[in-house]
């Protein structure tokens, strides 16, 4: 299969990174920005990925099923990824998911019918200071609460 | 020799090899620290948590499975905390597993049984609803229950490491981790079933054994598996006659544990509703059923009518009837009918190899050899493939000892992936590509060369000649199609040789000279199957077929005598190393007898006298006259490989090279047994191709 031209030259910038016999070490930062470009891991990546690296299927299958950031089904082109651990849940966490599943009317690995807006519940993201914390895509925003939740799912909307 | 440290373990001082894991020190004081994910010979895992042990100085319990013996350690794997550990991780593995051992395959042998047995707490804290996965057919032979599985990749490293395959992972976390087959949702793979066998638990289960029987209802025989020519050891469970299942896990023979598709799988010939379990006449151009004294007085009367008139016969021997079966073929053949027509398929050119070895001793190599020799060099064959425990061997040669191998063949081959070499070369050109190899095979201190039958007739002289020049250590291996190959030719079932390789005084047909001949008068096949791919140019010729199925040559035949499969044996058979290994009868098929009492059934109505056919006399006729076959008696009753030696001076004839040829069975085919056997052709991966990418 084919890649972006941006792409590719990340991709053999990367593999270019690790020493001569170790290029496994690229698997999830391959898949990774290979996802951020197709939606989703396709049957198609796992084979191409699996033999520009060398790597057995069922390995990719092993780092697929491990890793909840990668997906195997489409996400929309905005992956809303709001935490409900500890910090993010004392502070508001919960009523932020419930309100955006009732905003959006999609459920957990959900995306809307435009294809826009993914939704998914996850652990901590790392932003406990400023709970509660949502990830759009690679996008932090702190301290939201429904109001300005409201208006950043607008704006997603209006973005495109 | 290495360093040796002194330790103590629950009180009995012992000493080690530096670097030898706890769990193997206390093996050998007879101390057992339980385990389910240590397995001998992977690597190490420490994933179940069971065989955590308390040692002095150590703050915590450590997994006795990956910590190294050092001196003056002091280790308890008995003391409370240890016990208090092992009941915790047992309850823990608990409380997601079903409590199904009622119907589980596994009831009655399974580890976890076992453990919780011996090592558990008789109660669970546990309330909530377990967690729970369905079932899942990944191949007709192997299913997963995820609920049962207890996550100790003994499979994913049997199938990696052990057969290269590495076609199992494991996928997702926590509750719902679970072990994840090559494609997606199927198996493509060898389809060798080790996974099954190593499981200690009922999570992988044979598609040929599951929910079939319990464990305790079943004997168990140890014989030799039928089909390819490595003689692995295999225990089939016997319920009532019927083979429920094989495998191998008391580790006895060559093979240790392992089995192929077609050791573990393919016995299911035996009972195929196909089997011929009554004689067959031809009456008024039909074949008919009759009785067995019919068939045979039909047959010895014809032998005898042909004998009488000086007639010409043509005796076809096989690759899978035993060592007792191709002697007594040969002389019944040759004293019995007084023809020198006497020959089976060859598939490989063993009596070169002997011609060129004669007077050496210990310069065939046994299975054995092959996991201790520095360095392996296999020419013209696709080893995994046509050769699964060799292969085995040298991959786990490769791994434990760093041992190279070379490879020459025509086409990519699995040992390419480890090989220290490997060459292409077309069929025929093998010879001219060793040069490439030479300098650094004669590095090694020990080199095993096989070949396969792409290397024959003055080929083999000139190998034997390339490894003689390396200076070094060298034993070789002859490869070969079937279970008694080797032993066809060893016995003198071959128009140039009788037993022993002695030239066979007058020359007598080969088989494609016995097929071509217009006039033949009697045609007699013991379990060969010569007209599956040439025709019978003696038209009018009486065909006598003792085999297990209605094949093309039987269905030819005049009258067709139901024989017994290996399986249903007493005898010997030889590998393709050469070793003697004893056949144990364990199936029943009503109906059918096997070749060497149809045969003295024969010879006793005809009146000849050719001793008694009791396997074991046979056999002692074997070891007295039969050059190389003086085994010792001890190693083959005890279920042991004996190695024959090759023969003592040169040949007077050298063999027909041009009639060798291999018939290149994949690891889902099996000749003529193969096509009967309905788990080898249900694999998808069946029938399979020699030598692909």
């Amino acid at each position: 299969m084919t890649f972006s031209q941006e792409l590719e030259a990340r991709f053999a910038k990367m593999i270019g990174n690790y020493p001569p016999g170790r290029q496994k070490g690229a698997l999830i930062p391959m898949l990774l920005y290979a996802q951020d470009d197709i939606g989703q891991i396709t049957d198609e990546l796992i084979d191409e990925v699996s033999k520009r690296l060398s790597v057995k299927r069922v390995e990719i299958e092993e780092v697929l099923g491990y890793y909840t950031m990668l997906h195997r089904e489409k996400r929309g082109r905005r992956h809303v990824q709001i935490c409900t651990n500890v910090s993010c849940m004392l502070r508001g966490g919960e009523e932020l998911w419930e309100h955006a599943r009732g905003k959006l009317g999609i459920g957990n690995k959900q995306t809307t019918a435009d294809g826009s807006i993914s939704l998914e519940e996850v652990e901590c993201i790392g932003a406990c200071s400023w709970a509660p914390a949502i990830l759009v895509n690679y996008d932090f925003h702190f301290n939201v609460t429904p109001e300005s939740l409201d208006e950043l799912i607008d704006g997603l909307r209006t973005k495109q | 020799m290495a360093e040796l440290v002194t330790l103590t373990i629950d009180g009995k001082q012992t000493t080690a090899e530096k670097g030898t894991l706890v769990i193997e020190a206390a093996k050998k004081v007879g101390i057992e620290i339980p385990a389910f994910c240590y397995y001998e010979g992977y690597s190490l895992q420490a994933a179940c948590r069971m065989c955590l042990v308390e040692v002095e100085k150590m703050p915590k319990l450590q997994p006795g499975c990956t910590l190294p013996a050092a001196e003056g350690m002091v280790v308890m794997t008995d003391s409370p905390k240890v016990v208090e550990a092992r009941k915790s991780t047992l309850e823990f593995l608990l409380t997601n597993h079903p409590l199904d051992c009622p119907v589980c395959d596994k009831g009655g042998e399974c580890e976890l049984q076992d453990m919780v047995f011996r090592y558990g707490a008789g109660e669970s804290r546990f309330t909530e609803i377990k967690h729970h996965a369905n079932e899942k057919q990944w191949s007709p032979m192997v299913y997963y229950d995820p609920a049962r599985c207890i996550l100790c990749y003994r499979c994913i490293r049997v199938c990696d490491e052990g057969l290269g395959v590495g076609a199992l992972g494991l996928t997702h976390r926590g509750v719902q981790a679970e072990i994840t087959p090559s494609n997606g949702d199927h198996l493509e793979c060898d389809e060798c079933g080790m996974c099954i066998d190593v499981c200690p638990v009922g999570a992988l289960t044979s598609g040929t054994y599951r929910y079939k029987s319990r464990p305790w209802e079943m004997n168990h025989v140890g014989t030799i598996c039928t089909h390819c020519s490595n003689g692995c050891k295999t225990t089939l469970s016997i319920r009532n006659g019927e083979i429920m299942r094989a495998n191998n896990r008391d580790q006895s023979g060559i093979n240790g544990e392992f089995l192929c598709a077609k050791g573990r799988f393919g016995y299911d010939f035996v009972h195929s509703e196909e089997r011929l379990q009554t004689p067959l006449v031809r009456k008024d151009g039909q074949l008919v059923e009759a009785s067995w004294s019919e068939a045979l007085s039909l047959v010895a009367k014809k032998f005898a009518e042909v004998k009488a008139r000086r007639g010409k016969f043509g005796v076809v021997g096989s690759a899978r009837t035993t060592n007792e079966e191709a002697y007594y073929l040969q002389k019944f053949a040759r004293q019995g009918l007084g023809t020198a027509n006497v020959d089976h398929r060859r598939s490989g050119d063993v009596a070169s190899l002997l011609n060129a070895l004669s007077g050496r001793r210990d310069a065939l190599a046994t299975v054995a050899d092959l996991y201790t020799a520095k360095a392996a060099l296999v020419v013209g064959a696709d080893l995994a493939q046509q050769h699964p425990l060799l292969a085995f061997q040298l991959r786990a040669n490769h791994r434990h000892h760093g041992s190279a191998t070379y490879v020459v063949s025509r086409g990519p081959v699995r040992e390419d992936s480890y090989a220290a070499r490997s060459v292409r070369a077309r069929a025929g050109e093998e010879i001219g590509a060793l040069e490439q190899s030479r300098a650094e095979l004669s590095k090694h201190a020990s080199v095993v060369i096989l070949y396969g039958d792409a290397v024959k007739g003055a080929d083999v002289a000139k190998l034997v000649a390339f490894g003689d020049s390396l200076g070094v250590e060298v034993k070789y291996v002859c490869l070969m199609d079937y279970s008694n190959s080797r032993g066809a030719w060893d016995m003198g079932l071959t128009h140039e040789y009788g037993p022993g390789y002695k030239a066979a005084g007058e020359r007598g047909l080969s088989l494609p000279e016995m097929l071509a001949a217009t006039d033949l008068d009697v045609v007699w096949a013991v379990g060969a199957n010569p007209l599956e791919t040439a025709g019978l140019a003696s038209k009018d010729a009486f065909v006598v077929v003792q085999e297990l199925f209605l094949t093309e040559t039987a269905r030819r035949a005049d009258v067709v005598l139901p024989a017994a499969s290996a399986y249903e044996k007493n005898g010997t058979v030889t590998n393709t190393c050469g070793e003697v290994q004893r056949l144990k009868a364990g199936a029943k098929v009503m109906g059918t007898k096997t070749d060497l009492e149809i045969m003295g059934l024969l010879a006793k109505e005809m009146g000849l006298d050719l001793g008694i056919w009791a396997p074991e006399k046979v056999f002692e006729e074997i070891r007295r006259t039969v050059g190389g076959y003086n085994v010792q008696l001890p190693i083959i009753v005890t279920g042991g490989a004996a190695p024959t030696q090759p023969v003592n001076g040169g040949l007077s004839v050298l063999p027909d090279a041009s009639l060798v040829r291999s018939a290149e069975d994949t690891l889902f085919t099996s000749g003529s047994l193969g096509r009967y056997s309905k788990m080898l052709n249900a694999a998808m991966e069946a029938p399979g191709k020699l030598y692909k990418e």
